[in-house]
């Protein structure tokens, strides 16, 4: 497998159809570059011509902006724009919903005009149109699987579906917890929380959801956020629940699951 | 004697109008403290949102119940307005029951569905306030209503009880004063419900019922009158605020911070110099340390807010025990808000009073437990977001005070120079490729 970085298609005269914006946690945290290659594995398989910004691509600014730190996200946000218009980038996929947020809501008015899927959403399209095809009784046939809604990509961005309908494509039984959709509680990590102790109080917020999840009885908690992936990943471990319940990104499920 | 009546009826009509103006100018006034804010576009959408949010109550329709019955008083309320029109024509002109010889049959129909909406208004009030006061829902027995504004809650509450059970009173002595043939009481046909009161009043003299009649007559409508006056100072302000603040929300996806451009220009004129205009005086503050400094539909935001606390029932700071209520948020904007407004009419203009909005009113602690989950602004029925008033409160404490927590200094700094949150050569970002690629 080869993976192309901007740079080097441009060396060779080649431009991608479309430019994985991999972001921080799924560049350097070893859980999320699981989910990184995993959906890299999967666009090689499904024949998209893409690329990565490699040692080019920089934090979006996301965490700084919501801190407060209003001149460090400006100066992030020049720097990637730079960046993204000097390789005449028009279209961006993106595993992490923080970013893609960034990019998709907060960028343009700066000069950053792409357009820009999360990465369910492609997943939707390539099941759809057929690209990608389920084994047959795969592992996840038949179990139970809980999705955890992200807020930057569900209540942020009104992506509710786009994740439930590919964990409907691998024929396992989708569980919702008491709270999700438009009410789905957040993990704990936005707004610059991942980076910083929690405040003063009598819980955390990551221990309450992944109890929610943990009550629906689900074998597989589904997560499309490499945050909320930490997050929830986190509170099933303190339960000491991590060896009967897995917390996967959707992208991983279907790496697993298509043929 | 029918003169001074009407004399003083007039007094009391004018008097009530003036004074409600007065303080709706003023609020008007406080409100627009606030930054100027532009939301000249998409005026379909907004009067949209106007028809489904504040006129359809759509986001009350999250629980089903407790919409139709909140419905019940909505309707009610602007329903038997219109009786209180013909009250107040009748107190000015003398009559009684002004538009019953023109509506004719019609006159009985109307009264009887306003009836039917009042005894409605009264049952769904006695529910209210169980729910309130003994039911002890979570979100009415919490911290941010201790005081003044749990006794708000319940005196609308019983008022409006009694203002209905007045209008029924007044039916129910009025036809018996007509099926006694009392002059000045013509007949209207009967009303079902407040004719079930009539029993109560069967055994009164015909001048005894008069004074009844005429006595919750007058109390009635001086309550209404009274009321108006007590909505600006009060959380039941959303009957009025809650149409324009649905008409003025965010049309932006909710996920979208607002663009600070003196900020963005800055970094501009730092990265391309030749840019920078060079009479560019740096702007007076970032972020918002009080009032004056947040948009004006903030500041409305906390007009609007009848704190209903669904919001601090969805934040998942509040959730887990943090202090963070964004439901307190909208209070304590309000309430300095409100005194900047005292301080503005005793001293003609705002007089520094060594306090702010962040600091004296909400503390850093709150502010530094919010996880911008947008869960208060999916939960407000009113479209109001205390997220804004959040964040725009973290940029100046950031970017004026230098006020983080060590481990932001740290993900600040390692974004600025490793431009990763953590502490990782930047030559490592694209390891994961090296390592498919091997």
């Amino acid at each position: 497998m080869k993976i192309n970085t901007m740079a080097e298609m441009m060396a060779n005269g080649e431009s991608p159809e479309i430019l994985f914006w991999v972001g921080c946690a799924g560049s350097f945290d070893q859980r999320a570059q699981k989910i990184t290659k995993a959906f890299a594995t999967i666009l090689t398989k499904v024949g998209i011509k893409f690329a990565i910004l490699g040692k080019e691509e920089a934090c979006t600014g996301d965490p700084a902006r919501r801190a407060g730190n209003e001149f460090l996200f400006q100066m992030m946000a020049y720097q990637n724009i730079q960046i993204l218009n000097g390789y005449n980038i028009k279209k961006i996929v993106t595993t992490c919903p923080h970013c893609f947020n960034t990019l998709k809501n907060e960028y343009p008015e700066l000069g950053g005009n792409y357009e820009v899927i999360h990465h369910t959403t492609l997943l939707q399209d390539l099941i759809n149109n057929g690209k990608i095809v389920m084994k047959e009784g795969g592992s996840f046939k038949g179990k139970k699987i809980s999705y955890h809604d992200s807020c930057y990509l569900g209540r942020a961005n009104d992506i509710y579906e786009a994740p439930r309908r590919v964990l409907e494509s691998l024929d396992a039984e989708l569980v919702e917890m008491k709270r999700c959709r438009t009410n789905g509680l957040c993990c704990g990590a936005g707004g610059a929380q991942m980076f910083k102790e929690d405040e003063p109080g009598t819980s955390r917020i990551n221990m309450d959801r992944a109890d929610e999840a943990l009550e629906t009885g689900a074998k597989f908690i589904a997560a499309a956020c490499p945050f909320c992936n930490t997050m929830m990943s986190d509170g099933v471990k303190n339960r000491e629940k991590e060896n009967e319940v897995a917390v996967l990104d959707i992208a991983e499920m279907i790496a697993e699951s298509m043929l | 004697m029918q003169y001074i009546q009407q004399v003083l009826f007039l007094l009391m009509a004018i008097s009530a109008v003036f004074l409600f103006s007065k303080k709706v100018a003023e609020i008007r006034r406080n409100i627009f403290l606030g930054k100027p804010q532009d939301f000249s576009d998409n005026a379909d959408l907004r009067w949209r949102n106007v028809l489904l949010l504040a006129m359809g109550q759509k986001k009350m329709f999250k629980n089903v119940p407790v919409a139709l019955m909140h419905f019940v008083i909505y309707a009610g309320f602007i329903i038997i307005n219109i009786e209180v029109l013909e009250i107040v024509l009748d107190g000015i002109l003398g009559t009684h029951r002004l538009f019953l010889p023109f509506l004719g049959e019609l006159y009985n129909w109307l009264i009887n569905i306003f009836e039917w909406l009042a005894l409605g208004v009264v049952i769904v009030c006695v529910i209210f306030l169980a729910r309130r006061n003994w039911l002890k829902l979570k979100r009415f027995i919490s911290k941010d209503l201790a005081g003044w504004p749990k006794t708000d809650a319940n005196f609308i509450l019983i008022t409006e009880i009694v203002l209905m059970s007045l209008f029924l009173t007044m039916n129910a002595t009025d036809q018996i004063l007509q099926d006694r043939g009392q002059a000045h009481y013509a007949n209207t046909g009967g009303f079902f419900v407040s004719a079930q009161l009539m029993p109560i009043f069967d055994g009164f003299s015909n001048s005894t019922l008069v004074a009844i009649e005429r006595i919750a007559w007058w109390i009635h409508i001086a309550g209404i009158f009274a009321f108006l006056n007590y909505l600006p100072y009060s959380k039941h302000l959303h009957i009025a605020l809650a149409f324009p603040n649905a008409y003025y929300a965010k049309l932006d996806s909710p996920g979208k911070m607002k663009n600070m451009p003196e900020v963005q220009n800055e970094v501009l004129y730092a990265m391309q110099p030749e840019l920078a205009p060079t009479d560019a005086a740096p702007p007076a503050s970032f972020g918002a340390k009080d009032v004056f400094d947040l948009s004006w539909k903030n500041l409305m935001d906390a007009y609007s807010c009848t704190e209903c606390g669904r919001c601090t029932d969805e934040c998942p700071a509040n959730i887990t025990g943090k202090l963070l209520s964004p439901r307190k948020i909208m209070m304590a904007t309000r309430d300095r808000l409100e005194d900047v407004g005292k301080n503005i009419n005793q001293n003609k203009s705002f007089v520094a009073d060594n306090k702010s909005l962040l600091h004296d009113y909400i503390s850093v602690e709150e502010l530094r437990a919010c996880t911008t989950c947008n869960a208060c602004v999916e939960a407000c029925p009113v479209s109001i977001s205390p997220l804004d008033i959040i964040v725009e409160l973290r940029r100046s404490l950031i970017m004026e005070e230098s006020n983080a927590p060590q481990e932001w200094n740290g993900t600040f700094s390692n974004i600025e120079n490793n431009f990763a949150p953590w502490k990782f050569s930047p030559d490592d970002r694209d390891k994961w490729a090296t390592e498919m690629n091997a």
